[in-house]
This record gives C-alpha cells, sequence and structure tokens, in this order.
C-alpha cells in the first residue's frame, strides 16, 4: 500500500497547522515567557515545513508514483482478510474483554486469527484453547494481571 | 570494590540465572524465526519484565538480544530469510557458502565471530561509559540540550534514506511525547478530556504496537511464498574458526570497532552497523571479487559489527539516558519503570547496578557460544516452526501484555494504533527508529530546552556561552548542514 507523499505531506502540514492555533490557548509558567506552548507549537511548524516540502517532492515525482498504488496483498482476498482479522479483532477485544471476559474473547479470537492465516480447524481450536490457558495461568495466576472475567465473574476463582 | 562483590551477587543467583537461562532460550528461537526480530524480543519481555526486579529485568533484556542477533544468522544461511534485520545484510553471501557446501563454516563463523564482536563492545562499554559519565557531571541544561538534538540529529542522518522522511518520523515521535501533562507548565496537552492521556501516551503499549504488532501485520499481507530449508548436514561449526581468526585479524578488529561505534550513535543499531561493515569490507578486502559468491569474509566483519553496536547501543543510554538504537530506546522505559533512571548520577549513586549490566553482557556473549551451537543443531526444527500458528499467538501475548502494564484496556488501543500507523508508514518510506527516539527523548528536550531559554532569559546566544555546549552546538547543527553542503560540493564538482 503506497501513497503519494505529497498525500502524507497535505495531511502532516494539516496537522501542524491545527497544532498550531491550538497551542496558543497553552498558558506559560507564571512569571516567564514559556511554557507548555513553545515546544509543540515548534513541532507543529515543523510538520508545516516538511508537509509541504512533501507535497513539493511527491507533485514533481508524480510519473514515477502514483496518488495512490495498491500493494499486491489487496488484490488477494485471503490476504485481505487476515489483515482484516487482525484489525477488527484487536477492536474487538478492547470492546468485548470487559463484558464478555477474557476466557471466552481469547480462544474466539485466536480460532479466527489462526483460521484466517490457513491454519486447518483442528489444530487452530485446540492451540486456541491451550493457548488461552497458558496465559491465562501466566498472566493472571502467576502475575496476578487482573484479566477481565465478564460474565464468568461468578464462576471466577 | 564493594560494589562489584554486590554486583557479583545481584547476578549470580538463582533468579537471575533462570531469567538468563530462560531469554536465552528465548532470545535465540526469537531471532531464529524470520520475521520476528531483535526488537520485537525486547518489546514482548517488557510486559514480563515488568513484574521482576531490576537486574533481572535487565539481564533478560541483554541475553535475549545477545542471542537473537546471533541466531538471526540462521535462517538467512538455510532459507536465504535474514531471521533479524541484522542479518539482512550478509544474508545472500550467506546463502551462497551453503550452496556451496559451507553451511558449517557460515554458521560457524556467524557464531564465534558474534560472540567476539560482542565482547569488544562490552569492554568498550566498561572502559568508555565511566568516563564519560564523569565528564557528563558537569553538565547543565545546555549541554544536555545540544546533546539530545544532536542524538536525534545522528538519527536523520544514519538512519533515513531520505532525511526529509526521517525528520517527519522524528516529529511525530516528538508530537507523541507532547501528550499529556507532563510539560514545564503542567498543562494538560492534546489530552481532549480524556483521563488516560492524562499521563501521556505510555510508551510500552506503543512501541509492542510499533515492533511486534506492525510485523503481524507484515506477516499476515505477505504474499511471498514460502521458503525452503536447506538440508544440510552440520557437524563440528567450530571447525576452522581459528584459522579464520588469524587469517582475518583486521576484519574482526575493524568490524567490532565501527559497530561499537555505529551502536553508540542514536538511532543507528545492528542492522545498519552490519550493512556498513560489509560495504567496507568489501571495499578493502584484497579480493573484492568474491564477495557474494560465498565468501567468509564479509560474514566475520559484519557478524562481529552487528553484535558490538548491542553492547555500543547501552553507553548513551546509560551514560545519558540516550537511547543508541531501538532496543536501548525500550531498555530506557524500562529503567525508568525500575527507578534505575540512567543518566551520570547511576554511576555514581548506583554502581553496583552498572557493574551488573558490564557482567550480564560479559555472560550473555559467554554463553551464547554453547547454546548458539545447539541452537544450530536444532535449527532444522525451529525452521519448521509454522509461524501462521505463531503469529496469532504472539498478538494475544502483545494485547495481554499492553494491558499488563496499567491494567488498561486504552493502552490495547494504544498498541493498536501504533502498530498500524509504524506498518502504515514503514511501508511508505518514513524510518521508524526516528520515531521512536522522539518519543524517548522528546520530554527531555523540551525540559532543557524549556529551561534553558528561562535560564537565557530568551537569549539564544546563551546556548552557546559554556564551551562544551557551544562544541556540542557547533557539532549539532553542522550534523544539520553538513550532509547537504557536502552531496552539493559532490554534484558542482561533477559537473
Amino acid at each position: 500500500m503506497k501513497i503519494n507523499d505529497a498525500i502524507f505531506g497535505a495531511i502532516f502540514a494539516l496537522l501542524g497547522a491545527v497544532v498550531l492555533v491550538h497551542v496558543q490557548s497553552f498558558p506559560n509558567i507564571p512569571g516567564q515567557q514559556y511554557g507548555a506552548a513553545i515546544f509543540p507549537g515548534l513541532i507543529a511548524a515543523g510538520f508545516v515545513v516538511c508537509g509541504l516540502l512533501l507535497v513539493v517532492s511527491g507533485v514533481k515525482s508524480r510519473q514515477d508514483q502514483r496518488w495512490y498504488e495498491t500493494g499486491e496483498w489487496l488484490g488477494s482476498r485471503r490476504h485481505v482478510a487476515a489483515a482484516l482479522a487482525i484489525v477488527a479483532g484487536v477492536v474487538a477485544y478492547i470492546l468485548l474483554a470487559d463484558v464478555v471476559g477474557f476466557l471466552i474473547v481469547s480462544p474466539l479470537l485466536l480460532v479466527l486469527w489462526f483460521r484466517a492465516l490457513g491454519v486447518r480447524w483442528g489444530p487452530a481450536v485446540l492451540s486456541a484453547v491451550i493457548t488461552t490457558l497458558a496465559m491465562w495461568y501466566a498472566f493472571y495466576k502467576l502475575l496476578r494481571v487482573p484479566l477481565p472475567w465478564g460474565v464468568l465473574t461468578p464462576f471466577a476463582f | 570494590m564493594d560494589a562489584i562483590a554486590l554486583a557479583f551477587g545481584l547476578v549470580f543467583n538463582v533468579q537471575t540465572m533462570l531469567v538468563i537461562a530462560g531469554s536465552a532460550l528465548f532470545g535465540l528461537f526469537v531471532g531464529a524465526v524470520p520475521g520476528l526480530t531483535a526488537t520485537m524480543a525486547t518489546a514482548l519481555l517488557v510486559p514480563v519484565t515488568f513484574f521482576m526486579p531490576p537486574i533481572p529485568a535487565v539481564a533478560a533484556i541483554v541475553t535475549a538480544t545477545a542471542m537473537a542477533i546471533f541466531s538471526g544468522d540462521i535462517p538467512g544461511c538455510l532459507l536465504r530469510m535474514p531471521g533479524t534485520p541484522a542479518s539482512a545484510a550478509y544474508t545472500d553471501e550467506a546463502y551462497a557458502m551453503t550452496q556451496k557446501g559451507q553451511a558449517e563454516l557460515a554458521l560457524g563463523a556467524g557464531l564465534v565471530f558474534s560472540a567476539i564482536g560482542g565482547l569488544f563492545g562490552t569492554a568498550v562499554l566498561i572502559l568508555a561509559a565511566p568516563t564519560l559519565a564523569d565528564f557528563a557531571l558537569g553538565f547543565s541544561s545546555f549541554e544536555y540540550f545540544w546533546l539530545v538534538l544532536l542524538g536525534l540529529t545522528c538519527a536523520i542522518v544514519i538512519t533515513a534514506e531520505r532525511p526529509l522522511k526521517g525528520i517527519v518520523a522524528l516529529l511525530i515521535g516528538l508530537m507523541v511525547s507532547a501528550v499529556g501533562l507532563d510539560n514545564p507548565a503542567g498543562h494538560p496537552r492534546f489530552t481532549w478530556g480524556v483521563i488516560d492521556l492524562m499521563a501521556g501516551i505510555n510508551m510500552i503499549p506503543m512501541m509492542i504496537g510499533m515492533f511486534a504488532v506492525s510485523e503481524i501485520i507484515r506477516f499476515a499481507v505477505d504474499t511471498n511464498p514460502r521458503a525452503v530449508i536447506v538440508e544440510q548436514p552440520i557437524h563440528n561449526v567450530f571447525k576452522g574458526m581459528w584459522r579464520l581468526t588469524r587469517k582475518y585479524p583486521m576484519q574482526i578488529l575493524r568490524g567490532s570497532v565501527l559497530g561499537t561505534l555505529v551502536g553508540a550513535l542514536p538511532g543507528a543499531g545492528a542492522d545498519i552497523a552490519a550493512w556498513m561493515s560489509y560495504a567496507i569490507s568489501k571495499k578493502t578486502s584484497k579480493e573484492p571479487e568474491k564477495f557474494g559468491t560465498g565468501h567468509v569474509e564479509g560474514i566475520i566483519e559484519s557478524g562481529a559489527a552487528n553484535n558490538s553496536a548491542l553492547a555500543g547501543a547501552w553507553i548513551p543510554a546509560l551514560v545519558f539516558g540516550i537511547p543508541g538504537d531501538s532496543i536501548t530506546a525500550i531498555v530506557i522505559g524500562v529503567l525508568y519503570m525500575k527507578n534505575m533512571n540512567p543518566g551520570p548520577t547511576m554511576f555514581t549513586q548506583n554502581p553496583e547496578n552498572i557493574y551488573a549490566v558490564y557482567l550480564l553482557f560479559i555472560l550473555a556473549n559467554l554463553i551464547m557460544i554453547p547454546l548458539g551451537w545447539m541452537c544450530i543443531k536444532a535449527a532444522k526444527n525451529l525452521l519448521r516452526v509454522p509461524r501462521n500458528v505463531l503469529m496469532p499467538i504472539i498478538l494475544l501475548f502483545c494485547i495481554v501484555g499492553s494491558f499488563a502494564i496499567n491494567n488498561s484496556g486504552f493502552d490495547v488501543g494504544v498498541m493498536l494504533v501504533a502498530g498500524v500507523a509504524a506498518y502504515v508508514l514503514e511501508e511508505n518510506g518514513f524510518p521508524v527508529a526516528p520515531a521512536i527516539l522522539g518519543v524517548v527523548l522528546g520530554t527531555m528536550l523540551e525540559q532543557n530546552f524549556v529551561t534553558s531559554m528561562i535560564k537565557a532569559d530568551g537569549n539564544l546566544l546563551a546556548f552557546f556561552h559554556r564551551p562544551v555546549a557551544a562544541t556540542l552546538g557547533v557539532l549539532a547543527i553542522a550534523a544539520w548542514f553538513l550532509p547537504p553542503l557536502i552531496r552539493r560540493l559532490r554534484r558542482t564538482a561533477g559537473a
């Protein structure tokens, strides 16, 4: 997935400009001329300058760099599914772990990821269960990380 | 002397030894599997080291990275795929040797000269760090400001093919570091009312994202066909090593020196050290025509370089708190979490911790030889590990590890965003090393900058009043303007 430098440049320049405006509201250290605004302000100015330079170089090199170039994987349904499964899976974990519980979400996600990467059903389910239990034991039991129980709270041990 | 005895006690006890053994095996495994890097090994270790005392935590990282940089040579030799980016420079060479039936020699050279390079880098660390620390005790905010700026400049000049993209990556890192309350005015910057952002963006989940999740995404979208393992009997990998040592002493020394130096420069680590060493080796060789056809000379030099770079990177990290590479960038985060704040005072107040780090480095490079030998023996099985089973397991580990630092689901989100961002940026030629340096050093840069500005009452000339500050300042500015100037001169001279 190659995106033309000019697009990156425009995004960064815009970001810089927004930050530059926003930092004007930051307070100084009482009694001093400097404070919270000067450092992010300088960075933002840097973003604007570098962003514009990227726009220029991106537009100049347009012959050999298209605006947007899809990688080989975007043409392959299996690879797109794998990438989506990974990103969506982590989002699902964030949303569901507290409600449903680690011991339910994790094996389901693992099976999803194993399948997306081409592992057969049998090994996928088996590895998912073993991994979940091992991870749960190591972090919950040994390291005392409060992994969420979710709906299983009544059975917590 | 007491401190040294204390250091021995800190290192040679059951817990630390078990941690060293475990992380050595972990490091060898991660290094040997293509797509898992030494930096990723470090990032994955952090959630676990979080629950350990400081010295075992450092031991885990030192051992695992040393092993991973060596074992990255193994798939290079047998699969023509570098196990870690640090082996990429001589992967083709090593594979060519395998095709000539010399896998044994290539792996042996990788192992033995990795250990020698690592020990050389450690020696320099032991000799140089205390002297530098002594010197750094007299530094004020002016010197630190220039030092950090010089470090960030090096990161861009050395690592980026296109400096502009390096600068942008650095700015992203600095911007991320600006989030939160930790600034001179104590004002909640860029938090948009989100409580989780008040303390700033947590560095550990971010690094897990940048160095582990991004690699998992890269694996998922990789369309290259699977590589085939070359079957070749490997008996005694140490055969002929003494002969090579006597034949190429200069190459070993040069690789180790260059590796340590490149490692010590902020932003550039083992991978760049290996590329530079390989190029120099070829340029100065008596038989450069043999390079690329399965010639061991370059492997010796760059194999020594990448391991010495690991130790070299710790010099600025321990003395100034400025990381020499991505691995030490994570290490600095760990040290702060353990209240082992890096800086010159660490050498005077807790010298036993510093001595313990030296001991750990020596130990790691010594046990590399027997363990590495075992790893080579087991290589065929190791390389068969199905990566499509491994990656989801690592991903779940990343999630749980990111969560474990603060027991916060928000951090899992930070991990995901950082992972996707690192993947997209790297695909488009933005280097990740300057970004991570910006994150680690942003607060330090800002504090020293604002303090200096207040002390100087806004007079920029005051940044050059103290002799050391002036020298560092001139160096930093020269580093910004010299490379483009040289390029222009060369172009006009050529035209």
